[in-house]
């Protein structure tokens, strides 16, 4: 690359009892992109709160255009051109696109009376737009707009704001395949355009797509640097985790058994025209895979009765069960870890033990008291059996990782007898060594005789855990995939909605 | 979580000492047994809102629900001759009945609680002016209700039956809060009714029933009231018991957002309260002043309370990181 324009020479970052970074070197050349990866915890965050001005680091050099500084205030990155795009979102849903990319620096009028000068407003957004090619306009609401677009809006903003580094947090991690396609094309057109970009990843696919340079933390080091040649998933896993990543599938030990769940027909509130039919068997893993809003989680929700089914049966081994309400499913030993794991999955401000318990309380509760002592030794049992790694079962669940936050979502249902498990986007956010324990987790739990559906948006995943592959699309099940027609092409392609016949896949 | 109960009761206690060295009359045997009566008479619907909070609804219909639960109680008793223990159980079920509407409007048609209670409020108080023809009802020369009234407004070994009955009643919510499947449903749905959805908690009765609650242990308290006052004025009667309610159960600990609080903490905030009227007529403060020395201490004590919050959690968000390294050295090991 022509010229550097940012380089951290050196960085320590010490929190007390914690060393966040160790030294760690990065340079940033003019219409570079600079993948940064590693696990969670690595460093990744502190480094990138440094180069914001939000953190101050113990010691080491930034420089920036040749001029050295030992740290920077929020002005100073700003002034330097550099800009973020949050992994979660920050924007105003009630407000306007226009609005959001220049809020706090709206253009003014009428003196004293200081109102905004809308057309000038407009003026100056049109052109950040059709830059990036974008399908919505300067005067729409951003609660209309799906979460790849209000991602443009992040990315307009920071052109808005003359950016010439521009780090990206886990961009894709909601996007779908071809979202994440039209993100990648938009930070070519930027490099081309000389704009850098600090991309930060766990899909290591996407970071050897974009990628001209991969620096790899790990626990506050960086344990290396690969140039363009060299960017391989392989390398990259074995830098993030310092050893190899063995192949993500475990071949079922067991073998698939008779019985496990059916839906036919279902008809679901999001898609009310269309009907889901679908079969998973004891000692299975089907993966379901589709583009985000094809239905899935719907049809999972409507199976675990949050939201229950419009029409349509459910049969558990052959048997018509009917479910209205969480309560129905969980009876019957079928059990949802959802999406949303903060949201939905953990009562965060609990503790670990009175989330494991919650389902099945009563079991817990003598004469409707809740029995703490059987509580507290189930709920070691579980972070013994899972290797949940928290201090103590009394802390509470929003302190720990989120690996270990999905063990626990995992261990609530373990330890009531589980028939049929939906998980739904079981890793997302979720870093290498944890994934594959929970990959293990699931096979374990498939070879006890389970019944499990994967849905998964994250395509090595997909590829890697399941026994077979259904795919959505818009309310349907678009095709099926047996192992040895596993590729990404094929999955991509029902994904999109062309159904699953070899003439189709010739034809793209 | 015991230390908010702790300081809470310190601050009573040193307010009490100062008062009593001031004014030795506070400490008199006839105010405490007074102080004690008016305690038990807003700690039962103290309890009952401080519920409400922890699902992160609220309660305002309380001092309307006396107006007209007291007036229902009254003409049943005294115009209708029914006998005290059926007019005492109508008006429990009138009680427990209203609340269940309120359940039913926030959790199946969605409706914000805070709208909800405010229509009751000016419901119930309407209905029972118009009822009443805006007259204030009595006992007159009804008999036959001496037992009741022993039980309602007579004190045993000197302590007003109010308060007794408040410590009872007291003591089986700890339980039911603290200890019971119900009580931790409870705080799960305050916290995440999404999450407590998502474990096959069933939200909407959880939610419903604590609204229950707070409209049985009103209907209840309607009839304290009602002995307390010896008559019902429809237009005045219990005007702006549900803010001494929500005030002691914020001053307790319970947070509007839901998801916390404790027994003690409301009967404590109660106790503060009581203490704090009680103050201002010993000390000779001018009674117009009431209200204002309340919200200034409720505005202090919640400020204190948050101060701390936020020192915990700084401490809580170290410890977590600290957390957090250590898990990841556990990984870092583990591959090895």
């Amino acid at each position: 690359m022509s010229h550097t324009l940012l380089e951290l020479r050196s960085i320590t970052k010490t929190y007390p009892g914690v060393k966040a970074l160790r030294g760690v070197d990065l340079t940033v050349g003019k219409g570079e992109v600079v993948g940064l990866i590693g696990e969670n915890g690595a460093g990744k965050s502190t480094l990138m709160k440094i180069l914001g001005g939000v953190v101050k680091p113990s010691s080491g050099t930034i420089v920036i255009d040749g001029v050295p500084k030992p740290a920077l205030s929020i002005k100073d990155a700003a002034h330097a051109g550099i800009a973020f795009v949050h992994q979660e979102l920050h924007l105003f849903e009630n407000l306007d696109v226009a609005a959001n990319i220049y809020i706090g620096r709206e253009p003014r009028k009428g003196g004293i009376l200081n109102l905004i000068d809308n057309a000038a407003l407009h003026h100056r957004v049109k052109p950040l737009l059709s830059r990036l090619g974008v399908d919505f306009k300067p005067d729409d609401p951003v609660e209309r707009l799906s979460i790849a677009q209000r991602q443009m809006v992040e990315i307009a903003k920071a052109l808005s704001m003359d950016a010439r580094v521009i780090i990206m947090d886990e961009p894709t991690s909601s996007l779908t395949l071809t979202e994440t396609d039209k993100l990648l094309k938009v930070i070519a057109d930027l490099k081309a355009a000389g704009v850098s970009i600090i991309y930060i990843s766990h899909r290591l696919n996407e970071v050897r797509h974009c990628a001209d340079r991969v620096v790899v933390l790990r626990d506050g080091r960086q344990v290396g640097e690969l140039p363009k040649a060299q960017i391989t998933s392989a390398a990259m896993v074995r830098l993030m985790i310092g050893r190899d990543l063995k192949s993500l599938y475990i071949p079922p030990k067991a073998g698939i058994r008779p019985g496990g769940l059916e839906v036919q027909g279902l008809v679901t509130s999001a898609f009310p025209k269309r009907e889901v039919s679908l079969s998973v068997s004891r000692g299975e893993i089907l993966g379901l895979a589709g583009l985000i809003g094809a239905g899935r989680t719907s049809m999972a929700q409507a199976i675990f009765g949050v939201d229950p089914a419009l029409r349509g049966r459910i049969l558990l081994d052959g048997e018509p069960i009917s479910i209205k309400v969480p309560a129905d499913a969980i009876a019957r030993g079928i059990y949802l870890a959802p999406e949303d794991r903060k949201k939905s999955g953990l009562l965060l401000d609990m503790t670990v033990a009175e989330n494991i318990s919650l389902p099945d309380l009563s079991r817990f509760a003598k004469a409707m008291l809740v029995d703490t002592a059987r509580e507290a030794t189930v709920a070691k049992e579980q972070c013994r059996s899972l290797a949940i790694k928290t201090p103590t079962i009394d802390t509470d669940a929003v302190t720990l990782s989120g690996g270990n936050q999905q063990k626990i979502v995992l261990a609530k249902w373990i330890s009531m007898r589980p028939q049929f498990i939906i998980f739904d986007e079981p890793t997302r956010g979720i870093d290498v060594g944890a994934k594959g324990e929970i990959y293990a987790l699931m096979r374990a739990l498939a070879d006890a005789g389970v019944a499990i559906l994967m849905i998964s948006s994250d395509m090595e995943e997909v590829i890697g855990v399941s026994d077979r592959i259904a795919v959505m699309h818009e309310g349907q099940i678009s095709g099926l995939l047996e192992r040895s027609r596993f590729s990404e092409h094929n999955v991509l392609m029902l994904a999109v909605g062309n159904l699953a016949k070899e003439e189709a896949v010739v034809h793209a | 979580m015991l230390k908010k109960e702790l300081g809470l009761l310190v601050l009573i206690l040193v307010i009490g000492f100062i008062t009593a060295a001031i004014n030795p009359q506070f400490a008199s045997q006839v105010n405490l047994m007074n102080l004690a009566n008016q305690i038990g008479l807003f700690g039962l619907i103290s309890i009952g809102v401080g519920l409400v909070i922890i699902t992160g609804g609220v309660e305002l219909s309380v001092g309307s629900m006396f107006a007209l639960l007291g007036v229902i109680f009254l003409d049943l008793l005294v115009n209708h001759e029914l006998g005290w223990p059926l007019s005492l159980l109508i008006t429990l079920a009138g009680g427990s009945a209203l609340g269940a509407i309120h359940g039913l409007l926030v959790t199946r048609l969605k409706m914000q609680p805070f709208v909800v209670t405010l229509c009751g409020l000016l419901l119930y108080r309407g209905i029972a002016r118009w009822y009443t023809a805006d007259s204030t009802q009595g006992f007159g020369y009804g008999e036959g209700y001496e037992t009741l009234e022993w039980l309602m407004s007579g004190r045993t070994y000197n302590i007003p039956h109010t308060f007794i009955f408040l410590i009872i009643v007291a003591a089986i919510m700890a339980v039911v809060l603290h200890r019971s499947v119900y009580g931790r449903y409870l705080f799960a749905v305050g916290k995440s009714e999404e999450a407590a959805r998502f474990s096959g908690i069933p939200t909407n009765a959880v939610i419903t029933m604590a609204y229950v609650i707070a409209g049985t242990l009103a209907g209840i308290s309607s009839v304290f009231f009602v002995f307390y006052t010896q008559s019902v004025s429809p237009s005045a009667h219990g005007n702006f018991y549900e803010l001494y309610a929500i005030a002691a159960a914020v001053l307790g600990g319970c947070s509007l957002r839901g998801g916390e609080g404790s027994i003690l903490g409301i009967v404590l905030g109660t106790v503060l309260l009581q203490v704090l009227q009680n103050l201002v007529n010993i000390l000779g403060i001018p009674s117009s002043l009431n209200f204002a020395v309340m919200g200034a201490v409720i505005l202090l004590g919640v400020l204190t309370d948050q101060q701390l919050q936020r020192r915990r959690q700084h401490r809580l968000a170290t410890a977590s990181a600290d957390a957090r390294e250590l898990a990841k050295e556990g990984t870092a090991g583990a591959a090895v």
